[in-house]
Parts: structure tokens; C-alpha cells; sequence
């Protein structure tokens, strides 16, 4: 991609999308080039896939957890096609880097409704934290912590009784309580590692431009 | 010795032989050793006669009785002595001996004392009553009465022996089985006298610990197993050594003695079919095997080796507790959790399927709480609360810390991030203060009485045990739930003490999770209100942990361990852990936030946030005068004066109370002089909080002892509010706190002048009455101040301020009877003032205060005094009144303390100004007592003993005593001083003296001429008079001298 092309694509999605500049957006998508150029096939047209995508949570983001890491694309990759567009891209580092607790809210909980109902149900919460706790072989039911667990959390989150936690619910719980925005599972790069990307990625712009 | 024989000392169990044990020994020993010497040390007892003798087959034979006092006859033994009725009290008729009083007894044990313990113990044997044999069935008369209570003595003496091995038994440890394990296999061979065939472990891999049990049978305190080969028993005995004990494994055997956990094993394991358990190997091996113990007690293996085992014990006690908790780390709650979900699915889970969540909050309707033994929660209770009492030294072995960052839930995974904790340093524990001992005492009433547990007791233990197992995430949710429960309350909080909470709490803090650390901080900072909690956050190293959370980059993380520093530091030993940790310059480092404006970015009212909670810590902290020194040299002051200037209360509270508490030091008085503080804190007078308004007033008090700041309290407008503080009556601190600094204001005579304008006086004395002493000793001492102003002691009688302040006389607070009599005195230098005291009878309460054991209070007594005298009518009739009086104030001249000496002065130059009481005086010995007392260096005291020599010499010879008594030099040195009331009081003194001619040559003779010419002089009238007339005297008299030689 040409300079101008860059230029012209960081203008449209700095209006789209939150908390970057204009500079920024275009380092953001220089980046996203750098990934594209690494990729084997080149299916450059289409975007990062996802296994890429995943090699970034986990190394660059330090989200170990696989099942997160897996739901995690599928929430930025909005429009479910595998790979990662540009846009879905920069929308998701907006998140990541700069997000408020309200986009981090919606977001997480996003990743938690596994089926996209509307509703983090039971199963879903056992389905989450089912690695959770150590559990011995020798144990008849080993899921019974894990449901334990789920009660516990579904005790603290479920405002309006239903068995089951609403975005209200959920949004109401953060608000009360920061720690339990990634209440089921790390999605979420820690500050050191937002502030590790961030200095990288925007300075080696400024170098650029020198 | 009733007591003792019938409980404590162990009986074989056909109740007829004592055993062969150690507390039977030491028990048989003392007594032995008690009646050997009974003879000598209560010789009328010894021979009061039993009510029915003793009588026991013996080992002695007739040629033992060597002694005169025994006839030997026939192959028999008897005593020259008989009782009443004629009977000999010792009679031998091998092997029968008959014994009836303790002098033959003690005889006997004087005999042959290789014999001694087998008598001593066969006499017991024999006679189980022996009490009641020595007394007879009715209560002892009065004759036998002291024999009975020395008896009673011995008693308890032994009960004291048979208990100590009692406490001493801790559990056991790997050191002990092992030191007993090697002790055993020197006994195992093949020759004839072998005790076993031969004992080997299980294992030959010894953990760090100690311990060859494998790390999940650890946890239930196992240490290893053993498979013995007794010489008789069949095959084998597979024996388990657990912290409890030593017991037969029958569940081993099953396994084949393999390591290898498996279901079964456990189950056995925790089954009540466990065999007896045995407090030794030996004891075990003894009862097993009957060979061993026959062979065992022939070589009285019992006595001669167990000690040696024992003692080791007894030394690794402690350690032996650790390796209970040290073993535990981890597994013990995979092994809760097993537990658990083997039990829950049978008894909870039907109720929790079909239940569908209901509305309630409460937590059992969710079948939440899980129905637990209570035996073995309390046998963990117990566990867990003798840890607590360990705090002598830190685990050496690996704690092992949990991390929550494990990734999944194979076991490897997690032992790989496993940290090591390093241990504590031993200093930090060093310091066993009184306060801890305290805390141990209440601890243990505490475990006493804690026989129903709340339903959060449970529901807590649950999710600490989750707490335990869980990953970061998993670990958050429980935390949030975790507080939940009403934190506040102490059932709460000592059960997540109880539960192992605490621990795994700190451990928490040593991840790199900073959601957990904040979730278990957030936890800590509300239970560290407890005083229990905080020593047990101390003794597991959680200040330290704390400590380094400080240097995060996270300012939430960084408040909160601020915070719950602030907390825990309530005591000595947490504030130097602090303080030894480093803690005090990161705190420092803590308060270092741009000044606040009006307006405060996001940002930036964190960083406020975070100087408030590091105020708070410092403030714990303050509380140590190691602490203050370390603050200030941490360049803590400037800080604290930046912050000063915050807008905020809840800022201020903490700066201004750790700024008042740190004033006690001169260094920061200086500090809070010169940063300007004095200033905002009188500003701050004026704020609408009490509380803040309280440690400003409290901060002015300490530093107003200096006069600039006085100055500047009154230059920044302090004084009127101050005043109208007093008007806030309810709140007892804040007025301690305010009319402290009123109190130390008004030293300054332009704050009186201007206290005075304000109607202070008025307001003072009506805080005269019902007000607690820490109010009344500063109203007490203002009032004496604004005495310096005349019409403020009108003021005081007008306002009917005398009487009030006469009936604090007959208080017993020492500060506050020091600033009474001062109040008084300065009141009774008004005349009025003083018929209305003398009246109420306040000159024999201060009187009285003279015979008081602090010399503060007789100084400020015998000062007050001498207005008194003064100004009373009749005085010198008053001060006769007083019986015995005049006695007591001359003994006070033998006083160590200068300034009760200078005050008695005082008060003695007024007493003798009436002729009657000067010649009392006199005959108590005055005269010399003053003599002796002139080689002082002390311009206050010359001044006053000068003044009460001048006083004194005018009775019959007392001039020509103080000659004699070589008082007249030391006061011609006294004109040498540089204080000019001590020269007038020397001539006045020098005057009286002169007008004895031997004086008058002492004088001359030390050059005292030349000193008063100089001072005749001086502008002093009465300085002038004096020395003129006493210069004029040794004129006379070398006049007259001359006249004398030549006519």
C-alpha cells in the first residue's frame, strides 16, 4: 500500500473509530500491513487470520487461556469470516489500549455470551471457568467446585434473579466492583502490556516519519 | 501428695505396681528427696505420728539399721521411741516394715540409699492412701495442720512435674521419629539380646522438610512410614509416624507399603478403623511386641534413652507445628475440595438441582455450605490456632506460595509456580513484647469458647478452601464474594483467620496478578481492624509483602497496601517491621503528589489518593519515636507541610495527626516552626471538622512549649479560635486538645493580655467541674497562667473559680495536682483570693500535698505555700495548726531534687518570719540542714536558701550556728553569680550573718569586701542596704578591735 492509501484509510477510520488520532490510526495500520506482509498465503484482500490474531493475544497481550483467546477473535471479527479486517483490527486495539470502562464492559461481555443471546447463562459460566480450579482424579463429581463456583458468581452478578446475567446485570457488577470486569476469564491486556504495545507501535511511527 | 497419687503418677494397669515411666521417676524422686530431708527441715513435724502407720514389704534388712536409736533383737529392728500406747514407731520384721512418723522415714532413706527409690516406691505401692493414713479419716488437728499444709505443698509440687511433660508433649516431628527411628535400629541385629529385626522407611527420599511421606499425605501431618520387623510379632508392622502420633497403618499394608496414593488409601487413611495411636515408636513397639518390651525394660530402656528422644522433641515443638502448616500449602485444599465433592453430591445435591435460585441472598438456601465433621474441623481449629502462637521464628523451610497464575489444572503445571518465600528474617521476630503475650491469652480464651460457629464460619471456610485451588480468575470471584460478608464484624474476621484465610490472603500478595492483590488487599484492609488479625498479618511476613506493593506502578494497589499498612501498624512490633522493611521511605516517597488546586485532572486525584493513604501509614506509624526520626530523615516533613496546604479534610486529618504525634520530638517542633506550618494549622482551627480541629489544636499544644511559636499562634489570629473551640464542650478530646493549647499559650504574657480580652477565665473555670483530668489538667494550668495578670485572679474569685479549684486539691492524678497547686498559689497571692482558700481549709490540703511521692508535685506544693503564708491572716497561728507540719517541711530539705529543695526554701523563709514557728524550726535542726545545702552550684536554689538563711538567723544563736556550721564561705561565692536575685538574697543573708564577729572574720577572710562595695553599687535598693549594712558591720567590728588593741 502506497503512502497516500495509508493516509487516506487512517482519515476514515480515525472518524470511525474511537480514542486514535490520525498518526496513530496510520501506525496501527502499518502494523496491520506488517502482519499481512508476514502471512504465509496471501490473502492479503481478506485480512490477519486468526491464528495469527491468537499468536498476538497470547505473546503481545499475554492472554494465555486458549478458550479466550478463541473467543476473543470471534467477538473482533465481527463480521465472522475468519480473518481480521483492518477496521475490525484498529477497532479492537481502540478497546484493548484506550477503552473505557463502558467499552471494556460491553466488550467483555461480549466475549462471555458465548452463544450471543444476550445472557451469560449457567453453562456458559461453567463452560468458562471449568479449568478454574485444581481438581484431583480421584474425585467422584470434579466438576462440583467448578459448579460451586458458577453459584457463587451467578449470586454476586444476578441482580434481577433470573438465573441467568443480563448485560444490566453485568454492567451493575462492574460498576460496584472493577475487579469482576473480566470476571470469567482473562480478555483483556494487563497495563504493563498496553503500555509495552502502545510505546512500540506508535514510536517506531514517529521514526518513520523522521 | 493425695492428688498427685491418685491422678497424676501412672499406675500399672492392674493398679498395683507404679510403672516404669519418666514422670513416675521424676515424681518418685522428688518425693523421695522430700522425705529424706523431711527431718531436718520441719523437725516438729517429723515427729508427729501417724494416725495409722505405714507399712510396706521392704528390701532392708537388719544390718541397714546401724543407727543408735534402733534396737536390733532377734533378727528384728525396733525404735527406742513408742507412741502412746506403747508401740515401737519403727518396727522391721524382714520383709514387713512398719513405720509411724516421717523422722523414721526420713531415717530410713539415710540409711541406704541405694535403696532408696525401690522403698520409697514400695511404700507407695503399699499404701495408696497414704494421706488418709497419715491423717486419719477426720479432718488433721490443729497440731497436724502444718504437717497437712506442707504435705499440700509437696503436692502441688508434684502435680507441677506430672503436667509439665504434659505441655511439653507437642506433636511430633520429622526430627524426633528420625533421632528415635536411629535410636531403634542400633537395637536391631541378630544376636540374642536384639530388641527388633529390623527397621527400614518406605522411602529413602526425604523431602526439605524432613518428611518421607509424599507431599499429599504430608498434609494430614504424616511424616513417614515404617516397616519394622519385631522379633515376635507376625511378618512385619507397617507403622505410620504422624504429627499426632504413631500408629499401625493398616491401609499400608494394603498398598504393599507403597507410596502410591490411591483411593482406597485414603480412605483407609481417614476411616476411624485407625489403630491405636501411640505417643512414640517405643511405646507402640512395647505394646506390640512383647519381646520388646521385655527386653526393653531389662536394659530400662525406657528411662535411659526416651529422654533423649523426648527432649529433641520437646526442642523441635515448634518445628513440628511448622511442618503441620508447611506441609499443607496447596494440597491440603485439593484435598478439602476431594473431600468435599465426595460428600456434597450425597447430601446436597438433590436440594441444589431442583432449586431453582431464588430471590433470597441467603447463602444456604444455595446449598453452599457443606456439612463438615466437626471433630476434625475442630482438631484444625486447634491446629490453626496453635500456629498462631509460633511467631518465634519463620518457617526456614520452603513455605510454599501459591501463584494464580496457573494455566490449567495439571498438577506439574502448578508446582512449577510454586514459589519459595524466603524466610523472614529472625530479628523480625525477635521481640517477644508483653503485648503479644496478651494477644496469646486472648486468643486462647477465645478458642475456649468458640464451641458454636456462626453459619459464616462455614460458608468462609468454603471459599478460602476455593481460594486455595483456584486460578486468577476463579480466585477474583471468590474474593468479591468473599466480601460480601459484613467484614466488620470479628465473627467474620477471625474465621478467615481460623480457616487458614489469612495465609493464603498474603500469599495472594506475592502474586504478579494485580487483581488479586487488589481483591485480597481490599479484603485485608477491612479485617486488619481487628486487633487479632493485624498480629496475625504481621507474624506471616504480610507488612513486608505490603511494603514492596508500595513501589508498584498501580496507585489503587498502592493505596490500598497504604491503607492496610495504616491498619496493622496499631502496634509496636508492626510499626519497626515497617520501619525495618523499608517501609517508611516508600511512604514518604507516597506523599509526593502535586500540590491540589482547584481543579484535578483523573490523574491526578489519584495521586492525591495516594499521598492520603500513604498520610494514614505514616500516622500508624508516628506512633514510634523510631518511626519519627525515620520520617523526618526520609525528608518527610516538607512533604507533609506541602500537604498541609490541601484543601481536602480527608487529607488533612492524617498530616495534621501525624504532624502532632511527631511534635513530641523537638526536631519536628523546629521543623514545624520554621516550614511555616503554624500558620495552616491555625487555619485549620477553624475548619468544621472536629476531628481536624482536634490534632491542629493537639499540634499547637506540643509546639507552643516554644515561645516564637506562641508568638506566631497570636500573630496569625490563632487565640480566638481557640477560644471558641471551648465552647464545643461535648467533644472531651478536642477540648483536651484545645484547652491544651490555651493552656500553653497563655506562658506567653501578650496571649494572657489577650485571652483576657477574650473572657477566657470565665469559660476556664467553668471547666472546672465534671470534666475528665485530661481536660482538667490543661484548664487547671491555663488558669494558673492567666494568674500572671492580677486581674484575672479577681477574675477567678469573681467568676467563683476558688473553690472548684481548693477541691482538685484532693485529687490523686500527678500532672494535675502539679498544675492545681500552682493555680492555687497563684491565687492566693490576692489577698481576697487567700481568705476565701484559707478558708476552705486549702492551705492544709497543700500542706498535706507535701507528703505526695513526686517531687513535682511537693515543689509545686511548698510553692504554692509561700504565697499562702504570705498573704493569710494569722499566719504564723495557720502553719502552728498544722500537726506535725513543720517537721515535715524541714525533712523535705534532705530531698535529692533541686527544685523541691529551692521551694522548701522558700516556704521555710516565709515560715520564719513568725518568731514562734522559726524557734520549732530550729529545734527540728534547721540550721545545719540549711548549712549543708550552700555548696550548690544552682542560682535558684543559692537564691532561696540565701533567703531562708537571712530569715532563719533570727533566732537566738542560729547567726552564730550557720558559722559553725560553715555555711558563711560557699555564700560569699555566691556574690561571684551572675543571677542578681541571688545577690540580693546573699546580702540579706551575709547582712544577718555579719552581725557575729566570727562571722564577720570568715567573711573578710574569703574577700567578701571588695564583692560588696561593687554591689552597694547597684541600683537594688534593698541589694544596696544590705551589703552596705553588712560592709558597715565588718567595719564595726575591726573598729572596734582596733580599739581594742590599742586603746
Amino acid at each position: 500500500m502506497n503512502r497516500k492509501l495509508i493516509q487516506n484509510l487512517a482519515e476514515t477510520l480515525c472518524r470511525q473509530v474511537k480514542h486514535f488520532n490520525k498518526t496513530e490510526t496510520e501506525c496501527l495500520i502499518r502494523l496491520f500491513n506488517s502482519l499481512l506482509g508476514e502471512q504465509a498465503e496471501r490473502k492479503t484482500t481478506i485480512g490477519v487470520d486468526r491464528a495469527k490474531f491468537r499468536n498476538i493475544l497470547h505473546h503481545t497481550f499475554g492472554m494465555t487461556d486458549d478458550m479466550m483467546t478463541d473467543r476473543v477473535c470471534r467477538v473482533i471479527d465481527k463480521d465472522n469470516d475468519g480473518y481480521l479486517s483492518v477496521k475490525e483490527w484498529v477497532e479492537a486495539l481502540s478497546v484493548f489500549l484506550r477503552g473505557t470502562l463502558d467499552e471494556k464492559m460491553k466488550y467483555c461481555f461480549e466475549v462471555y455470551d458465548l452463544n450471543g443471546d444476550g445472557y451469560i447463562s449457567r453453562e456458559e459460566m461453567f463452560q468458562m471457568l471449568k479449568d478454574s480450579l485444581i481438581r484431583q482424579p480421584t474425585e467422584e463429581d470434579p466438576d462440583e467446585g467448578i459448579k460451586d463456583i458458577v453459584e457463587i458468581a451467578l449470586k454476586k452478578m444476578d441482580y434481577d434473579h433470573d438465573g441467568r446475567v443480563s448485560y444490566a446485570d453485568f454492567e451493575k457488577t462492574v460498576m460496584d466492583e472493577n475487579l469482576l470486569l473480566e470476571a470469567f476469564g482473562n480478555c483483556l491486556p494487563d497495563a504493563k502490556s498496553v503500555l509495552a504495545f502502545e510505546q512500540q507501535a506508535f514510536q517506531k511511527h514517529e521514526h518513520c516519519k523522521e | 501428695m493425695g492428688v498427685t497419687l491418685s491422678r497424676a503418677i501412672q499406675w500399672s494397669s492392674d493398679g498395683n505396681k507404679l510403672e516404669n515411666s519418666l514422670l513416675n521417676n521424676d515424681i518418685l524422686t522428688e518425693i523421695m528427696l522430700f522425705t529424706e530431708y523431711f527431718s531436718e527441715s520441719h523437725p516438729e513435724e517429723a515427729r508427729l505420728t501417724f494416725s495409722e502407720p505405714l507399712q510396706w514389704k521392704t528390701s532392708l534388712e537388719v544390718s541397714d539399721f546401724t543407727s543408735e536409736i534402733y534396737d536390733v533383737r532377734e533378727g528384728s529392728v525396733m525404735s527406742q521411741e513408742h507412741d502412746d500406747n506403747g508401740r515401737p514407731l519403727l518396727l522391721l520384721n524382714p520383709p514387713d516394715i512398719t513405720v509411724h512418723s516421717f523422722y523414721h522415714l526420713s531415717n530410713i532413706l539415710q540409711l541406704n540409699k541405694n535403696k532408696n527409690r525401690k522403698e520409697v516406691q514400695a511404700c507407695l505401692e503399699a499404701n495408696k492412701e497414704v494421706v488418709k493414713k497419715i491423717f486419719g479419716p477426720d479432718t488433721p488437728s490443729i497440731n497436724e495442720d502444718h504437717l497437712f499444709n506442707i504435705l499440700c505443698q509437696l503436692d502441688e509440687k508434684l502435680l507441677d512435674i506430672a503436667v509439665k511433660p504434659i505441655n511439653r508433649e507437642g506433636r511430633l516431628s520429622p526430627a524426633a521419629v528420625n533421632t528415635e527411628i536411629d535410636l531403634l535400629k542400633t537395637f536391631c541385629g541378630t544376636g540374642e539380646m536384639r530388641l527388633l529385626k529390623s527397621v527400614r522407611y518406605t522411602s529413602d527420599y526425604v523431602f526439605s522438610n524432613g518428611c518421607r511421606s509424599p507431599p499429599w499425605r504430608q498434609m494430614d501431618g504424616e511424616i513417614c512410614s515404617l516397616i519394622i520387623e519385631t522379633c515376635d510379632t507376625e511378618p512385619t508392622l507397617f507403622i505410620t509416624c504422624n504429627t499426632n502420633g504413631v500408629f499401625l497403618d493398616e491401609g499400608l499394608k494394603r498398598r504393599g507399603g507403597g507410596g502410591e496414593k490411591s483411593y482406597n488409601a485414603v480412605e483407609s487413611y481417614n476411616s476411624p478403623v485407625i489403630n491405636e495411636v501411640f505417643k512414640d515408636l517405643v511405646t507402640l513397639l512395647k505394646n506390640k511386641s512383647s519381646h520388646f518390651a521385655e527386653v526393653a525394660d531389662e536394659e530400662n530402656f525406657a528411662i535411659q534413652d526416651v529422654p533423649s528422644a523426648k527432649k529433641i522433641l520437646h526442642v523441635e515443638t515448634v518445628d513440628a507445628e511448622k511442618t503441620g502448616q508447611t506441609l499443607k500449602p496447596y494440597n491440603s485444599e485439593e484435598k478439602n475440595v476431594l473431600k468435599k465433592a465426595r460428600q456434597q453430591p450425597v447430601q446436597n445435591k438433590p436440594g441444589n438441582r431442583k432449586k431453582k435460585l431464588e430471590p433470597s441472598l441467603k447463602w444456604k438456601n444455595l446449598g453452599l455450605t457443606s456439612p463438615y465433621d466437626e471433630g476434625e474441623v475442630k482438631a484444625r481449629k486447634i491446629r490453626e490456632s496453635k500456629k498462631i502462637f509460633e511467631y518465634g521464628t519463620k518457617s526456614p523451610t520452603s513455605e510454599s506460595k501459591k501463584k494464580t497464575n496457573i494455566s490449567g489444572s495439571s498438577l506439574p503445571g502448578l508446582q512449577s509456580s510454586q514459589k519459595i518465600k524466603t524466610p523472614g528474617g529472625a530479628e523480625d521476630f525477635s521481640e517477644s513484647s508483653s503485648e503479644d503475650e496478651e494477644d496469646e491469652e486472648q486468643h486462647e480464651r477465645r478458642a475456649e469458647t468458640a464451641t458454636d460457629l456462626p453459619s459464616e464460619y462455614w460458608q468462609i471456610q468454603k471459599l478460602v478452601k476455593y481460594l486455595k485451588g483456584a486460578n486468577q480468575t476463579a480466585t477474583v470471584i471468590v474474593l468479591c464474594s468473599l466480601r460480601d460478608f459484613n467484614l466488620v464484624q470479628d465473627t467474620c474476621q477471625l474465621a478467615i483467620r481460623d480457616v487458614g484465610g489469612l495465609e493464603v490472603l498474603i500469599n495472594l500478595l506475592d502474586t504478579d496478578e494485580i487483581r488479586c492483590k487488589i481483591g485480597s488487599l481490599k479484603i485485608l484492609k477491612e479485617i486488619s481492624c481487628n486487633s487479632q488479625i493485624r498480629r496475625t498479618i504481621a507474624n506471616l511476613g504480610g507488612l513486608q509483602t505490603m511494603v514492596s506493593i508500595l513501589d508498584s506502578s498501580d496507585k489503587e494497589l498502592k493505596c490500598l497496601a497504604a491503607e492496610t499498612i495504616a491498619n496493622v501498624a496499631k502496634f509496636r512490633r508492626a510499626r519497626r517491621m515497617v520501619r525495618q522493611h523499608g517501609g517508611i521511605q516508600r511512604l514518604v516517597e507516597l506523599l509526593d503528589c502535586v500540590p491540589a488546586g482547584e481543579s484535578l485532572s483523573l490523574e491526578q486525584q489519584r495521586d492525591v489518593e495516594v499521598a492520603r493513604c500513604g498520610a494514614l501509614a505514616l500516622w500508624s506509624c508516628s506512633k514510634s519515636t523510631w518511626n519519627k526520626e525515620a520520617i523526618r530523615r526520609a525528608g518527610g516533613i516538607p512533604m507533609l507541610g506541602r500537604l498541609l496546604k490541601s484543601p481536602q479534610k480527608n487529607m488533612l486529618i492524617p498530616v495534621v495527626g501525624t504532624l502532632q504525634e511527631c511534635a513530641s520530638e523537638k526536631s519536628y517542633r523546629i521543623a514545624i516552626q520554621a516550614e511555616g506550618m503554624i500558620e495552616d494549622l491555625v487555619k485549620n482551627l477553624s475548619c468544621d471538622n472536629q476531628e481536624l480541629q482536634m490534632h491542629c489544636a493537639s499540634a499547637i499544644f506540643k509546639c507552643a512549649e516554644d515561645k516564637h511559636t506562641r508568638d506566631l499562634v497570636r500573630q496569625y489570629d490563632g487565640l480566638k479560635p481557640l477560644v471558641t473551640l471551648l465552647n464545643e464542650a461535648e467533644n472531651k478530646q478536642l477540648l483536651a486538645a484545645t484547652t491544651g493549647a490555651i493552656w500553653k499559650c497563655s506562658i506567653s504574657m501578650e496571649n494572657v493580655a489577650k485571652f483576657q480580652e477574650y473572657k477566657v477565665v470565665e469559660i476556664l473555670v467553668r471547666l472546672l467541674t465534671n470534666q475528665p483530668e485530661e481536660v482538667l489538667v490543661n484548664v487547671v494550668g491555663a488558669l494558673g497562667e492567666c494568674g500572671q495578670i492580677s486581674e484575672n485572679l479577681a477574675t477567678i474569685r469573681r467568676s467563683s473559680g476558688i473553690q472548684p479549684l481548693v477541691n482538685l486539691l484532693t485529687g490523686t492524678n500527678q500532672a494535675l495536682l502539679v498544675n492545681v497547686t500552682k493555680a492555687v498559689g497563684a491565687c492566693a497571692t490576692d489577698p481576697e483570693n487567700m481568705m476565701i482558700i484559707d478558708r476552705l481549709d486549702g492551705v492544709r490540703l497543700l500542706w498535706s500535698l507535701l507528703k505526695n511521692p513526686n517531687p513535682e508535685v511537693q515543689a509545686s506544693a511548698a510553692w504554692a505555700i509561700c504565697p499562702c503564708i504570705e498573704n493569710a491572716k494569722d499566719a504564723g497561728e495557720m502553719v502552728r495548726s498544722f500537726v506535725g507540719g513543720l517537721e515535715l517541711i524541714v525533712n523535705l530539705l534532705k530531698s535529692q531534687n533541686k527544685d523541691v529543695l529551692a521551694s522548701v526554701c522558700a516556704a521555710i523563709a516565709k515560715i520564719a518570719k513568725d518568731v514562734e514557728n522559726l524557734a520549732v524550726i530550729t529545734d527540728h535542726g534547721v540550721v545545719p540542714m540549711l548549712a549543708s545545702l550552700t555548696n550548690t552550684e544552682e542560682d535558684k536554689l543559692r537564691r532561696y536558701l540565701a533567703e531562708a538563711i537571712a530569715c532563719c538567723c533570727t533566732w537566738g544563736s542560729n547567726c552564730v550556728s550557720f558559722g559553725e556550721a560553715g555555711a558563711v564561705a560557699p555564700l560569699v561565692r555566691y556574690l561571684y553569680s551572675k543571677d542578681p536575685s541571688v545577690h540580693q538574697a546573699t546580702a540579706r543573708a551575709l547582712f544577718e550573718l555579719s552581725k557575729d564577729p566570727n562571722n564577720c572574720i570568715t567573711m573578710h577572710e574569703n574577700g567578701v569586701v571588695k564583692l560588696l562595695l561593687v554591689m552597694i553599687g547597684s541600683t537594688d535598693e534593698i541589694l544596696q542596704e544590705a551589703a552596705a549594712s553588712c560592709v558597715a558591720n565588718i567595719r564595726r567590728l575591726a573598729l572596734a578591735n582596733d580599739k581594742a588593741k590599742y586603746g
